[in-house]
C-alpha cells in the first residue's frame, strides 16, 4: 500500500545493494566456475587449458573429499547439538531467581566476544596442550595420561573450541526468549496440573521453537565456514582428520597452488551450502514470518 | 510476579549458575592471568592461579615483536568503516522493504541473506586474483570493501525487522507536513530507530572485528587487522605462552569491553530483532 | 482556498475494487464529513486525496489545480491520524515545529507560529515534553497543533478521536467543531461514528461499499435518507424496518420507523402493533425499549426517562404515520 512514487523511490533505494550483492555474488561464483573447468596451476603454468570436468574428478574422486564432507557435517551438527542442548538448559538456569543475573550474562554472553583464531590459540597452548595445558595438569593431579588433543580427537577438539564460542550466543537468543514467556501463561500450566517436565515439553519447548530456528539458521552459516579454528589448531590434520570443506578447499587452491582443483571445490562448497541453504529457508521462512 | 522460591534452592541456582559461568569463562581468565605472568611461571610443572610475580614485559615484548598499535588501528577503521558504509546502503534498503513492500520484498530478503550461505573459500581465488590485479591486496579499504558486503545481508535484515516495528502512520504523517525522502528517513525514520541502529552496528562491529578469513588470506603486512597480527603469534608453538597470552588479550579486550558495556542493545542485536 | 474536487476517481487494490466510481465536490471552507461501516473505503478515499494512495484513475482538484499525481508533501494539506502519529523522539515543540522547518521557515516566524498554536490548544505548558508524556488529548491536540501551523489549504482527520475515552470524545469534538469556526479553513473528517457525523458535518458523504449512499447536510440525511442503507446508518437508535404484508400496507417494499416516532399505550389501540418488552435500557432521560412485536420482530422505541415498562410487559405501539419512511425493493426511498 503505497503511491507508484514511493514504489520507484524505494526500487531506487534498493538499487545500490542489490546492485552490490548481485556482483558479489555473481562475478566470483562465475569466475571460479570458469577456473574449474581449467588446467590453471600456480606451480605448473605451462599447463593450461581447458581441462572438461578433470578437476571435479580429481577433487571428488579423492577420498580426502568424501572425509572432509563427513567432517563438515560432523562439526556443524556436533557443534548446533551442543550449542541448542547446553544453551536451553543454561539458560532455563539463568532464568531462575538467582543472585548476580546481571554479571552472569556479561560472563556468560563473553566468549562470542573471542577473535576465532584467539579462541583457538588459547584452547591450543593454554588448556589442551599435552604438556602444560591446564587439561593436562588435570589429568596428571588424577594420575591419568596426558591426552594429546588434536592428535588423538582432532574433530573432537574443534567441535569443542567452536561450540565454546557459539554457546553464549545461543544461550542469549534462548534466555531472551524463555523471558517472554508470560507468567501467567506458566501458572495457567501448573494450575491446570502440569509438572514440570510436562510443562518444559508442552509450554516452554513450542514457545522457543522460533527462537531455536534463528540459532539453527544463524550458527549454520558461521559454521559451514569454520576455518581459522582449523587452520590455527590442526591445520586439518593429522593428514585429513579435521579437515572441513572449507579447509580443504584452502589446502588445494592456496597451499597446493592448484587454482582448478580449488575452484571445483570451490564450486562443491557452494553446491552444499546451498543445498542446506535451501533446507533452512524452507524450515525458517515458515517460522519466521515476522 | 515471580513466584517465591526458597532460600535453598535460590542457593543451589546461585551456585550452580556460577559455576558454569565461570567455567565458560576459564579460558578467558586464564588468558588475562598468563598475560601477566612470567614465561617461567606461566609454563612451569605445577600451575599457579594468580601471577606470583606480577609484570608487564610480555605486553612490551608484543609491541616490539609485531605493532599492536598498528593492527588495532586497523581493526578499528576495518570494522568500524565497514559497518558505517554497510548502514549507508542497508538504511535506503530495509526503508523499501519495510515501508513499500511488494509480493517480493520477503524473496529478495531470502535471497540476500542467501548470499551469506556462499562459502568464502568458494570464491576466494577469484577475489584474490581480481584484488591482485587492482592492487588491492593488502589494503585496507579492499579489506572494508569486502567486509561491508559480506555484513549487508545482515545489516539489512536487522535493519528491516527494526524499521518493521515503527508504525508506517509517522512516516505518512512526515510526508504530509511536508518531508521529502530525505527528510522523511534522517529527520524521522533514523531518530526513532536510533536503538535498532545501535544493535545492528555493535553486532556488525564484533562480527568485523573477529572476521579471521578474508584479514587473514588478503593481508600480509600493511593492512593486517588483529586478527593477523594474533595469527602471527601461532606458529611458534607453545614457546611463548605469557607473550601469546599478552598478544590475545590485546587483541580481544577492546571488543570485550565494549561488548560488556554495550551488553543490553547488543543482545537485542544478536537475536537479529527476530526474538522478542 | 480549499476547494477540493473529485471527479471518477476510482481505487483498487490489485484484483479487489475498493473504490467503484466516486465524485464529490467539496466547497472552501466546509466541513465534511466522510461516514460508513468498516471496509466501507472511507479512509482510502481521504488517503487518496491526501496523497498517501493514488487513483487507479480519475482526477482530484485542490483549488482548482489537478493534483491526482502530486506527491503528499506537495498538495499543501494537514492530516490528523487516528494514532495521531506524533514524533517520538521530538518534543512538542519540535513535532509542532516540524512542518516549518520542512518548509524552511525562518526562526523567528517558527517560534512564533509554535507559541501561537500552543496557546490557542492549550499546549503551553507541555511544550519541552515528549508525546510519551502526555494523556491522549493532550497528544491529539499537539496532532492538530502539528496541523494548523502549516495554514493546509485543508484539514484530513482520519478517526481522529477513536483511541479516546467517552467523555474526553465529546470535548474533543467541541474543540475541532470550535476551530473550524475559528479558521474557516476546508476539513473533511473519517468516521465510522454517526453521532460524531451529525454533530460536526456541514455535509455528510454516506460511504458503503466504496460507493457514495448520499451526500447531504445532517438533517437532509436524517429527514429524506435516499435509501434504506442511509436511512439504517443515520440516526441513533437504528431505524426499525418492516418488511412483507404490513409493507404492503403502505405500498412499499418496506417501511421504516425511528424509534422516536412512535406513540406508546399500554392498552389496545385500533391499528396499533402489538408486543411484549423485552429489555427495558434506562438512560435517565431517554428509555429505550426493546420491544418483541408480533409477527413483525424486534423493534427498539424510545419514550421519555419517566416511562417504566418491565421485562414482559404488554405494549400497543403507533407508528406516526406522517414519519414512516417508505422504500421500493432495490431499497431506495419512495
Amino acid at each position: 500500500m503505497a503511491t507508484a512514487q514511493t514504489r520507484t523511490l524505494s526500487r531506487i533505494m534498493m538499487a545500490p545493494a542489490v546492485i552490490v550483492l548481485l556482483i558479489w555474488m555473481i562475478v566470483p561464483l562465475v569466475m571460479t566456475l570458469w577456473f574449474s573447468f581449467q588446467n590453471y596451476s600456480l606451480i605448473n603454468p605451462m599447463m593450461t587449458g581447458f581441462a572438461g570436468w578433470a578437476n571435479y574428478v580429481y577433487v571428488i574422486g579423492d577420498p580426502s573429499f568424501i572425509q572432509s564432507l563427513v567432517n563438515t557435517l560432523i562439526l556443524v551438527g556436533g557443534v548446533l547439538l551442543i550449542t541448542i542442548i547446553g544453551g536451553t538448559l543454561l539458560a532455563l538456569l539463568l532464568d531462575q531467581p538467582i543472585w548476580g543475573q546481571g554479571i552472569l550474562r556479561i560472563i556468560v554472553i563473553s566468549p562470542f566476544f573471542v577473535m576465532p583464531p584467539v579462541a583457538a590459540l588459547i584452547w591450543k597452548n593454554g588448556f589442551m596442550h599435552p604438556g602444560y595445558g591446564m587439561l593436562a595438569h588435570l589429568w596428571k593431579f588424577f594420575g591419568l595420561q596426558p591426552i594429546d588433543w588434536f592428535n588423538q580427537y582432532p574433530m573432537f577438539s574443534v567441535i569443542v573450541i567452536v561450540a565454546w564460542q557459539w554457546l553464549p550466543f545461543a544461550t542469549l537468543i534462548l534466555l531472551t526468549a524463555l523471558q517472554s514467556l508470560s507468567e501467567e501463561q506458566r501458572e495457567a500450566a501448573e494450575m491446570d496440573g502440569a509438572n514440570a517436565i510436562n510443562r518444559f515439553y508442552h509450554i516452554i519447548l513450542p514457545h522457543m521453537a522460533r527462537a531455536i530456528t534463528i540459532v539453527i539458521l544463524i550458527q549454520t552459516i558461521f559454521l559451514l565456514g569454520i576455518f581459522a579454528e582449523i587452520r590455527v589448531t590442526t591445520g586439518g590434520g593429522p593428514g585429513y582428520a579435521s579437515t572441513n570443506i572449507a579447509f580443504l578447499v584452502f589446502r588445494t587452491g592456496i597451499l597446493s597452488n592448484d587454482i582448478g582443483a580449488g575452484s571445483a571445490g570451490g564450486v562443491v562448497a557452494v553446491v552444499i551450502a546451498n543445498i542446506v541453504a535451501i533446507f533452512l529457508m524452507r524450515a525458517v521462512g515458515k517460522n519466521l514470518d515476522a | 510476579m515471580a513466584r517465591a522460591a526458597s532460600i535453598q534452592t535460590r542457593i543451589g541456582f546461585t551456585a550452580l549458575a556460577w559455576a558454569i559461568a565461570l567455567l565458560l569463562f576459564a579460558p578467558i581468565l586464564w588468558t588475562i592471568l598468563t598475560a601477566f605472568k612470567t614465561e617461567a611461571e606461566a609454563i612451569a610443572t605445577s600451575p599457579t592461579f594468580l601471577p606470583r610475580e606480577f609484570t608487564l614485559e610480555n605486553f612490551g615484548a608484543v609491541q616490539d615483536r609485531s605493532d599492536y598499535f598498528k593492527h588495532a588501528f586497523n581493526s578499528i577503521i576495518f570494522s568500524v568503516g565497514s559497518t558505517l558504509l554497510g548502514l549507508v546502503i542497508g538504511v535506503p534498503a530495509a526503508w523499501a522493504m519495510a515501508f513499500a513492500p511488494t509480493k517480493r520484498t520477503k524473496d529478495v530478503l531470502m535471497w540476500m541473506l542467501s548470499t551469506k550461505m556462499m562459502p568464502a573459500v568458494g570464491v576466494l581465488i577469484p577475489i584474490y586474483l581480481i584484488f591482485r590485479d587492482l592492487r588491492l591486496l593488502d589494503t585496507l579499504h579492499g579489506l572494508t570493501l569486502i567486509m561491508t558486503l559480506i555484513n549487508l545481508p545482515i545489516i539489512i535484515w536487522m535493519l528491516y525487522t527494526y524499521f518493521k516495528e515503527i508504525p508506517v502512520d509517522i512516516l505518512e504523517a512526515a510526508r504530509m507536513d511536508g518531508a521529502e525522502l530525505y527528510n522523511e528517513i534522517v529527520h524521522v525514520l533514523v531518530p526513532m530507530a536510533v536503538p535498532g541502529i545501535a544493535s545492528t552496528l555493535l553486532l556488525n562491529v564484533i562480527l568485523a572485528w573477529n572476521e579471521a578469513f578474508w584479514t587473514i588470506t588478503l593481508t600480509s603486512g600493511k593492512a593486517g587487522t588483529l586478527t593477523a597480527f594474533i595469527s602471527s603469534f601461532s606458529s611458534p608453538q607453545g614457546l611463548f605462552l605469557a607473550k601469546l597470552s599478552a598478544a590475545s588479550l590485546l587483541a580481544i579486550a577492546p571488543i570485550l569491553l565494549m561488548g560488556w558495556f554495550s551488553q543490553k542493545q547488543l543482545v537485542r542485536g544478536l537475536t537479529f530483532g527476530a526474538v522478542k | 482556498m480549499g476547494s477540493i474536487s473529485l471527479s471518477h476517481v476510482k481505487k483498487s487494490f490489485g484484483e479487489v475494487q475498493i473504490i467503484p466510481d466516486i465524485s464529490l465536490d467539496i466547497k472552501e471552507g466546509e466541513f465534511v464529513v466522510f461516514v460508513g461501516p468498516s471496509g466501507c473505503g472511507k479512509s482510502t478515499l481521504l488517503r487518496l486525496i491526501a496523497g498517501l494512495e493514488d487513483t487507479t484513475s480519475g482526477t482530484i482538484l485542490l483549488d482548482g489545480v489537478d493534483m491526482t499525481k502530486a506527491p503528499p508533501a506537495r498538495r499543501g494539506l494537514a492530516m490528523v491520524f487516528q494514532s495521531y502519529a506524533l514524533y517520538p523522539h521530538m518534543t512538542v515543540r519540535d513535532n509542532i515545529a516540524f512542518p516549518l522547518k520542512m518548509a524552511k521557515a525562518p526562526k523567528e516566524v517558527i517560534d512564533q507560529k509554535v507559541e501561537y498554536a500552543a496557546r490557542t490548544l492549550n499546549l503551553s505548558s507541555y511544550l519541552d515534553r515528549r508525546p510519551r508524556a502526555l494523556s491522549g488529548g493532550q497528544r491529539q491536540r499537539v496532532a492538530i497543533g502539528r496541523a494548523i501551523v502549516r495554514e493546509p489549504k485543508a484539514f484530513l482527520f482520519d478517526e481522529p478521536l477513536s483511541n479516546l475515552d467517552a467523555a474526553l470524545r465529546v470535548n474533543m469534538r467541541l474543540e475541532i467543531t470550535e476551530l473550524h469556526q475559528q479558521l474557516k479553513t476546508t476539513m473533511i473528517y473519517v468516521t465510522h461514528d454517526q453521532v460524531e457525523a451529525m454533530t460536526m458535518a456541514d455535509r455528510i458523504v454516506v460511504l458503503n461499499a466504496g460507493r457514495v449512499e448520499q451526500f447531504g447536510t445532517p438533517l437532509d440525511l436524517y429527514k429524506k435518507p435516499a435509501n434504506r442503507f442511509v436511512a439504517g446508518f443515520i440516526g441513533s437508535p437504528r431505524m426499525n424496518f418492516v418488511d412483507g404484508p404490513e409493507a404492503a400496507r403502505y405500498n412499499a417494499s418496506a417501511i421504516g420507523v425511528r424509534p422516536e416516532h412512535f406513540s406508546l399505550a399500554t392498552t389496545p389501540m385500533p391499528g396499533a402493533w402489538k408486543g411484549k418488552v423485552g429489555v427495558a435500557e434506562q438512560l435517565g432521560s431517554d428509555t429505550f425499549l426493546h420491544v418483541h412485536v408480533d409477527g413483525l420482530g424486534l423493534m427498539t422505541i424510545r419514550t421519555d426517562g419517566d416511562q417504566t415498562f418491565g421485562h414482559g410487559d404488554d405494549v400497543y405501539l403507533t407508528p406516526d404515520p406522517a414519519r414512516i419512511y417508505r422504500f421500493d425493493a432495490a431499497g431506495l426511498a419512495l
